[in-house]
């Protein structure tokens, strides 16, 4: 195979080259963009201005209750904005917000060109971009949702909220948690296996520890959520009774769903933050991070904990108190991680000599405020004081000491670090200590007061009080410091609009630190690392300085553009050492095409045009079948060169390739859904009235039927993959075989279940066998794709990846299809075991 | 602890000497688990104990609690008292003997409330299809005011109640007053 050479080690050359294939285009070719850089720029500054509205939402608030009985909102306008005020700090500003941080961090840090699935990461942006405006769209048309950031029902259920309030809730988040989702599955995947060679697992930098932890908790947090969701819609379109107690639904379920994902959120949104302090702080105190292990420790423990008390925001809905102890219990010790983390940093400042610095400030504001809100945190995993101080203004107190102090605090210390790297600038004036002082003292006079408020007893969320209890003066002096605070966040945009146009450039690496994303030019060019570099130490103390100049020159690996493609290194995920050349796919209009489309499916359920949804989803899945046509040539390729006389296989070929991984990863957050799906029904069966309904009876053989045609499935594709000459006859048994199992449960589901809508029983069974032919469906396309390839005269039987992803499918999809038969029957004798 | 943590912090950042001879691995092990554990545990078992306290009714004797129906609908709750033969229903007041344990029943026939009178201590949702009990009980008569503090729709902050605690004979009159009538 012949190689071009474009190169022969002069930087500035090499720039160029590398410019043109990895840049995005001018003009309109920037909607084609999915270099890491933009993406990542893209997210973050989008959140900003998420932030900006729900801070205007806040100040209204604050407007609101600066005096009893006022009369500025109505009570329906103050539902709307505080239910818009949670919903867009949380899902609008502050997931997408570390979101785009690390895409924009991690693959510098790990010292490479870009994240495993750049297209990904551009639909991912998409669709936060067009959910977001949906939620806003509401807000300005004044029909936003207004039950609540956590959506109790019934009250967001069709019968106490008939409006498209909560529909534009439900469709709206979920549309934007499409991009939470990929943004996991992306992070992970680049993480595992994109990185510097030589950076073995025990050697990554701790923030991409952090983030490792973070997106996992997203993976398998986000879909209860996602599947409370999609109950909740298809109960308001359908009237398919999940929640509603006359008809064997209950509310519970959703408080259950919705906490479930709820409480691993704080984390989800912590450990970002943490992580970023983790970087920060050693470099700044001039000392290597103390107990690098001990916090890895912590963090994944602080993960499985986390999943462990969601039911602490229930505490008031009557559970035993026995039960509430468990989680009481398990919310104090999640206090113990934090406590070490906590006093790993305090050991790193002990053992260096801090430098004086912006970052240095928000960490101390940091420090300051997230004590205390984790105090008034153990505080309230009390079961007796949260009987007391639950629903009040208290807890209100205490999430924003939590919220902000965990996470605005340390993101602002962040973009005072890491805004020099995106600009190429340094600051130049002294805005940023007023900024700085405003924001923490408006932030403590607003909140600190706030926890006496509730204590004295004002309940959250009530648009207008009586004069007399001792809560004005309280009220008056936080709705001052929220002002307050508002004009230094102001002061803060001031700060780096100037910095951005006034900052002075300088040379490399200003705060002089040990991690790699020093090691380029700032601003960063498209492709990060002119070459890849081999580490020897741990990925936060090593020289940028000395790396730095040698990748421009080409002297690292895959120093010289070949074929105008976009290579990175793809390494073991835990000794670090190189085992393919990952190919990534060029600047594309797909991502956007396929959110419009996305896009335009949710707005067909929003405006229940029912009858267009079917081909709405047809346009979705033919985009992302375009997506796949793009890859690669057909041609196999031999192991190719990466320079310093290694040879690796390409992606395609290699024994683990992304795409493998993030398919297994995509079915774990599937499989979570799945199992959400099936304990909440069984949960139903426990906890919810009216419960059972009258005698129900399956078609048991059809189903039973199904299941072995989905079975069949995995036989066909172990058929295609190892004998050649079957490939075609393989494959389309696949094909007929998930085709017969999914029209079996839409039979058996639509026309012998009796009316889903009677009861929740019913409804849970018809939802389960809909989930079981969904997959059916969606791996019946996996086939008829690997059955198109072969046609197309691709040699499957080295080149196996498309057929061992597809794999990956059909065999998930059979055993879902088990355990939903399974489940209908367990379900039918449960029923039958306990009717009246 | 706040102070304690803060402390810290600063001693790290101005007094360049401050913590350099405890090596990091000791700084970690005492501060984040020897510090937190004991502290937590003493906490939660304390808080364990208040709790069954609490559900008990704040007192020993727990045989002769007074049941009380509390029906949350929008933007009301109704009182009555299933136990007591000629009481009659209330809305908006609940009418209770000082001195002795409550149980109040929380049931809704809408959407979610939350009963919570904040000087008797504890609250409880009331969910539709679910009837949750808590038990109360006020030492002196008197008036205290009750709230709803579960969102429950436009009319939630005007969800007030009053709950007047009687000396028995009191009680009596007050929750059979209109059949007197």
């Amino acid at each position: 195979m012949s190689e071009k050479i474009t190169s022969d080690h002069n930087p500035i050359a090499l720039h160029r080259a590398l410019e043109r294939i990895w840049g995005t285009r001018p003009g309109w070719g920037r909607l084609a963009a999915v270099n890491h850089n933009v993406i990542g720029v893209r997210f973050m500054l989008t959140a900003l201005v998420f932030f900006a509205i729900g801070g205007i939402l806040a100040m209204l608030i604050r407007t609101q209750l600066a005096s009893a009985e006022s009369v500025f909102m109505d009570a329906e306008t103050y539902a709307q904005v505080f239910t818009m005020h949670g919903s867009i700090m949380m899902f609008l500003f502050a997931i997408p917000f570390f979101e785009g941080m690390a895409i924009y961090l991690l693959p510098k840090l790990l010292g490479t060109r870009d994240l495993a699935f750049p297209r990904l990461g551009a639909y991912g942006y998409w669709c936060y971009l067009f959910g977001g405006l949906i939620l806003i769209g509401a807000l300005i048309g004044g029909v936003a949702p207004d039950s609540g950031w956590f959506m109790y029902t019934p009250l967001s259920s069709s019968v106490y909220a008939p409006g498209i309030n909560s529909d534009i809730w439900l469709l709206g988040i979920t549309f934007v948690e499409i991009s939470a989702l990929s943004a996991a599955v992306e992070i992970i995947v680049t993480i595992m296996k994109i990185r510097a060679a030589g950076m073995s697992i025990d050697r990554i930098p701790i923030f991409a520890w952090y983030m490792l932890v973070v997106a996992t908790m997203m993976l398998v947090g986000f879909p209860p959520l996602i599947l409370g969701s999609i109950l909740l819609e298809v109960e308001r379109a359908f009237d398919l009774p999940f929640f509603d107690p006359t008809r064997g639904g209950d509310p519970l379920l959703w408080q259950h769903l919705f906490w479930l994902f709820g409480h691993p959120e704080v984390y989800i949104i912590f450990l970002p933050a943490a992580g970023a302090i983790s970087t920060i702080l050693p470099v700044l105190a001039g000392t290597p991070l103390a107990g690098y292990r001990m916090i890895v420790a912590a963090i994944v423990s602080m993960a499985f904990l986390s999943f462990g008390l969601w039911v602490h925001h229930m505490y008031t809905v009557g559970i035993p108190h026995v039960a509430l102890s468990f989680f009481s219990a398990a919310s104090a010790l999640v206090a113990v991680p934090t406590a070490i983390q906590t006093f790993a940093w305090l050991a790193t400042i002990a053992h260096g000599r801090p430098r004086f610095s912006i970052p240095m400030l928000h960490i101390f504001g940091f420090f300051f405020v997230f004590v205390i809100g984790g105090l008034t945190g153990v505080m309230l995993a009390m079961v007796p004081f949260d009987w007391q101080a639950h629903d009040t203004h208290f807890v209100v107190a205490h999430l924003h000491y939590v919220l902000v102090g965990g996470f605005v605090f340390p993101m602002l210390a962040m973009a005072y670090y890491w805004v020099p790297h995106l600009s190429g600038k340094q600051p130049v004036q002294h805005l940023s200590h007023a900024a700085f002082w405003m924001v923490f003292i408006g932030f403590n006079v607003t909140f600190f007061f706030m926890h006496l408020t509730g204590l004295l007893g004002m309940p959250r969320r009530i648009f207008e009080y009586p004069a007399g209890f001792g809560w004005e003066t309280l009220n008056f002096i936080s709705s001052m410091g929220s002002f307050l605070m508002a004009m230094g966040f102001a002061l803060v945009a001031l700060d780096f609009i100037l910095l951005f146009k006034f900052g002075r450039p300088f040379r490399r690496n200003p705060w002089r630190a040990g991690t790699l994303e020093w090691a380029m030019p700032t601003p960063p060019p498209s492709y990060n690392f002119a070459s890849i570099a081999r580490i020897d130490n741990r990925a936060d103390l090593l020289d940028p300085d000395r790396i730095g100049p040698r990748l421009a020159a080409g002297d690292g690996y895959l120093g010289i553009p070949r074929h105008d493609r976009m290579e990175v290194l793809g390494v073991d995920p835990i000794s670090g050492e190189p085992d393919q050349v990952v190919e990534l796919p060029r600047q594309t209009y797909l991502p956007l095409w396929t959110a419009l489309a996305t896009g335009a499916f949710f707005l067909l359920m929003l405006f229940k045009l029912y009858w267009l949804i079917p081909l709405a989803l047809a346009v979705v899945i033919g985009c992302f079948w375009l997506w796949t046509v793009c890859d690669g040539s057909p041609i196999d390729r031999e192991p190719v060169s990466i320079g310093h006389g290694l040879k690796v296989p390409v992606h395609i070929r290699a024994q683990i390739p992304p795409s493998h991984l993030a398919m297994v990863l995509t079915l774990v957050a599937n499989a979570t859904l799945y199992i959400s799906l099936l304990f909440g029904c069984l949960f139903l069966w426990v906890s919810a009235p009216n419960w059972p309904p009258k005698h129900v009876s399956l078609d048991m053989p059809l189903l039973v039927l199904a299941a072995v045609a989905s079975v069949l499935t995995c036989v066909g594709n172990r058929l295609a993959s190892r004998r050649t000459n079957l490939a075609t006859v393989g494959n389309a048994l696949s094909l007929c075989a998930h085709l017969l199992s999914a029209s079996l449960f839409l039979w058996v589901a639509f026309l012998t279940l009796p009316a889903p809508s009677g009861h929740a029983a019913i409804a849970s069974l018809f939802v389960v066998m809909i989930y079981a032919a969904l997959h059916g469906m969606i791996g019946a396309i996996f086939a008829a794709h690997a059955i198109w390839r072969a046609l197309c005269g691709h040699d499957e039987s080295v080149r196996s990846l498309d057929l061992r992803i597809g794999r990956l499918w059909h065999d998930y999809s059979a055993a879902a299809a088990i355990c939903a038969v399974g489940f209908c029957w367990n379900l039918q004798i449960l029923i039958a075991g306990s009717a009246p | 602890m706040f102070t304690l943590v803060l402390g810290l912090f600063l001693a790290t950042w101005f007094v360049p000497t401050f913590g350099r001879r405890l090596p990091p691995d000791r700084w970690i092990l005492w501060g984040g688990l020897a510090l937190p554990l004991p502290v937590l545990i003493a906490l939660t078992l304390y808080a364990f104990t208040q709790g069954e306290f609490l559900l008990k009714g704040a007192t020993k004797d727990t045989e002769d609690a007074l049941q009380v129906r509390a029906i949350g609908r929008m933007w009301q709750w109704h009182f009555s008292y299933p136990t007591l033969p000629g009481s009659v229903a209330e809305a908006g007041v609940l009418h209770i003997p000082a001195g002795r344990t409550i149980e109040i029943v929380a049931e809704s026939e809408d959407v979610i409330h939350s009963f919570w009178v904040p000087r008797l201590g504890g609250k409880i949702d009331a969910v539709p299809g679910h009837a949750n009990r808590l038990r109360i009980r006020a030492d002196q008569p008197g008036r205290y005011g009750g709230i709803c503090s579960e969102y429950c729709g436009t009319g939630h902050a005007g969800m007030r109640f009053e709950v007047r605690a009687h000396d028995n004979d009191g009680f009596l009159n007050a929750v059979s007053a209109r059949t007197g009538q």
